[in-house]
């Protein structure tokens, strides 16, 4: 016989499971309701004109070559500059900062940086790149976008670095290695899968960053490889398109955000797998 | 760490003792350590520039800046209480709706689900921390704000008893848009994050201590309640608090659906703003100086609330967790 406690206690578990159970399937049915849409209103406006055609006026046609054009060079140039940045801010405070309040410091705000609300780097990158010479330019947009990837980087690398044995270093220099040689060319050679799958979360994290681009790189309807002038990013176009009033625009919307959402999770999918493979011996 | 290679004193130091190339650490540490300066001067830099461009507007409008929730760009009158108001109210509803979910399904991974699910289900939800929030947007205006006005909104309002306290809180025009709307969205958007971060934690409490509750004979709720939660407890209030700053600084998504008027929401139905959508909206339209400078100090606003909590929760969660 149970006694009346080991009831209510069995009770009480039992509805604690089915609520784990119960929140755990809306979560997912959730999420699979916003895939699905995407795919469904997305996959009927993906055609070739997405990709050959520009940004078009409302009623005539095109595509979103211009934005996505636009995205992969800010892209490219800020994560370029984050990377450069990431990797020695990472290493500094891995290998030089040691217990040093400086270190302290630069960790924990690069910690807060990491998750600072996007649109606030927009208006920091406005307020030093645009509005003092004289226009809205995709440099700054990818300085912008840069300073978003930066952080993820910069810890990435740091956590990778920790993780390399002493004995790496020590045998390194014990070979008469520099100490900036053997940075280069042990420490960041055998954490390259992890800074690797910083990079890559970082790109995911910039590829659908729309706010911080509203007022840096602004938009541009026309095909340009000019990155000194405003210009075209597949959020900014989706952004404007979605809540235009016209039906192709909105279709052209969906195309492309289909587009960003299946970017992003492939190039996570991959960190994923880079991140799980094992070292190189 | 300092690796050089010194000679020992007493004896003439060989030229090999400093390796080839050894003239160059001092500058590649130098290197090392401005670009880690760079990362702290541009979150300087961001607060600076916010402070200076933000200065005139809380000048010109003194206290009222904050109190006022006249937004005019017309009459150049600007006061944040209805952005700042959005701002918390959207947040605080949508950390109330998706705490308990994101415990629940972290729970679920960590307790509860069969070993061939749990892979899959977990990288699902972080994958989804992943998707931009301009497709939640979307999403949320054109698939959500219709399904909320005719299954939600509608009905509420038809059921509210006229004078009521409800029938105050749920009026406004239905049509799938406002504050309430937003808090869903940015509840959906935050869940997978939250869930995620709550996941990792649990883990990390040593299979020891769980036993050994399992071993005296404690229920599955008994072991969370009593056992893994206070183990994680500073590390889930940090990841939370993580939650909350995304939930504050969040734009996009909120854009979309929050309806976009200023001034303050007289009930959980009518649309209102945010700060960073009020920054998003007009920041490339604002002509006056006066605008321009009240979207500054807007941002400022939001770095100081944001910067206060996401500030904490790193104390809270420490070093070893992300």
């Amino acid at each position: 016989m149970k006694s009346a406690r080991a009831i209510q206690r069995q009770i009480a578990n039992g509805i604690f499971a089915v609520g784990c159970y119960l929140v755990t399937f809306v979560a997912l049915a959730f999420l699979a309701a916003i895939l699905w849409s995407l795919v469904k209103q997305g996959v009927g406006g993906l055609d070739l004109a997405v990709f050959t055609k520009d940004t078009p006026a409302p009623g005539s046609e095109g595509g979103l070559r211009n934005a996505i054009l636009g995205s992969l060079m800010m892209c490219a140039l800020g994560m370029t500059a984050a990377l450069i940045i990431g990797v020695l801010a990472g290493t500094w405070l891995a290998e030089y900062a040691g217990d040093s309040k400086y270190g302290a410091v630069v960790r924990f705000l690069n910690d807060v940086l990491l998750s600072a609300p996007s649109i606030l780097i927009g208006l920091f990158i406005y307020g030093i790149l645009v509005s003092p010479f004289g226009g809205f330019s995709g440099y700054a947009g990818a300085a912008a976008l840069a300073l978003l990837a930066a952080p993820v980087i910069t810890r990435a690398t740091e956590d990778v670095l920790r993780l390399q044995p002493g004995a790496l270093r020590e045998s390194a220099v014990a070979l008469g290695t520099p100490l900036w040689r053997t940075i280069l060319s042990v420490l960041w050679r055998s954490a390259s899968g992890g800074i690797l799958t910083g990079a890559l979360l970082a790109f995911a994290r910039i590829t659908g960053e729309t706010a911080p681009l509203l007022f840096t790189a602004l938009n541009n309807q026309f095909f340009s490889l000019n990155m000194s002038k405003p210009t075209a990013s597949l959020p900014v176009v989706i952004y404007q398109y979605a809540l235009s009033a016209y039906d192709d625009w909105r279709r052209l919307a969906w195309a492309g955000a289909l587009l960003i959402a299946v970017t992003v999770l492939a190039v996570t999918i991959i960190a994923r797998i880079v991140a799980r493979e094992p070292r190189r011996s | 760490m300092t690796l050089t290679a010194d000679a020992s004193p007493g004896l003439k130091a060989p030229r090999a003792a400093r390796p080839k190339g050894a003239s160059f650490d001092p500058i590649f540490q130098a290197l090392c350590f401005s670009a880690a300066t760079a990362l702290l001067a541009a979150l300087g830099g961001v607060i600076v520039t916010l402070a200076i461009g933000g200065w005139p507007a809380f000048q010109a409008m003194g206290l009222g800046f904050i109190t006022s929730s006249e937004w005019n760009p017309v009459t150049d009158v600007y006061g944040a209480a209805g952005p700042l108001v959005g701002t918390i109210l959207t947040a605080a509803l949508a950390l109330a709706f998706s705490l308990p979910v994101a415990f629940g399904v972290a729970i679920f991974l960590v307790e509860f689900c069969p070993t061939v699910l749990r892979r899959p289900i977990g990288t699902a939800v972080e994958l989804l921390a992943g998707i931009p929030s301009i497709v939640y947007g979307m999403w949320g205006l054109f698939v959500f704000a219709p399904f909320f006005a005719n299954h939600v909104q509608m009905p509420l309002m038809m059921a509210a008893p006229p004078g009521s306290l409800m029938e105050k809180l749920v009026t406004g025009i239905p049509n799938g848009t406002g504050i309430l709307a937003a808090a869903i969205i940015l509840a959906i958007m935050i869940l997978p994050f939250m869930a995620a971060m709550l996941r990792e934690l649990l883990l990390t409490v040593p299979p020891q201590v769980r036993e050994s509750a399992y071993g005296l004979g404690a229920t599955r709720l008994e072991v969370v309640s009593s056992v893994t939660l206070p183990y994680v407890r500073s590390g889930a209030i940090g990841a939370v608090m993580l939650g909350l700053g995304r939930a504050l600084g969040e734009t996009m998504a909120v854009t979309f659906i929050i309806g976009n008027s200023h001034g303050f929401p007289a009930s959980i139905f009518d649309s209102g703003s945010t700060i960073a959508s009020t920054i998003a909206n007009e920041f490339t339209e604002a002509t006056s100086v006066a605008h321009t400078s009240s979207l500054l100090a807007l941002g400022l606003m939001l770095f100081v609330i944001t910067f206060a909590v996401l500030g904490l929760a790193r104390l809270l969660i420490g070093r070893s967790q992300h």
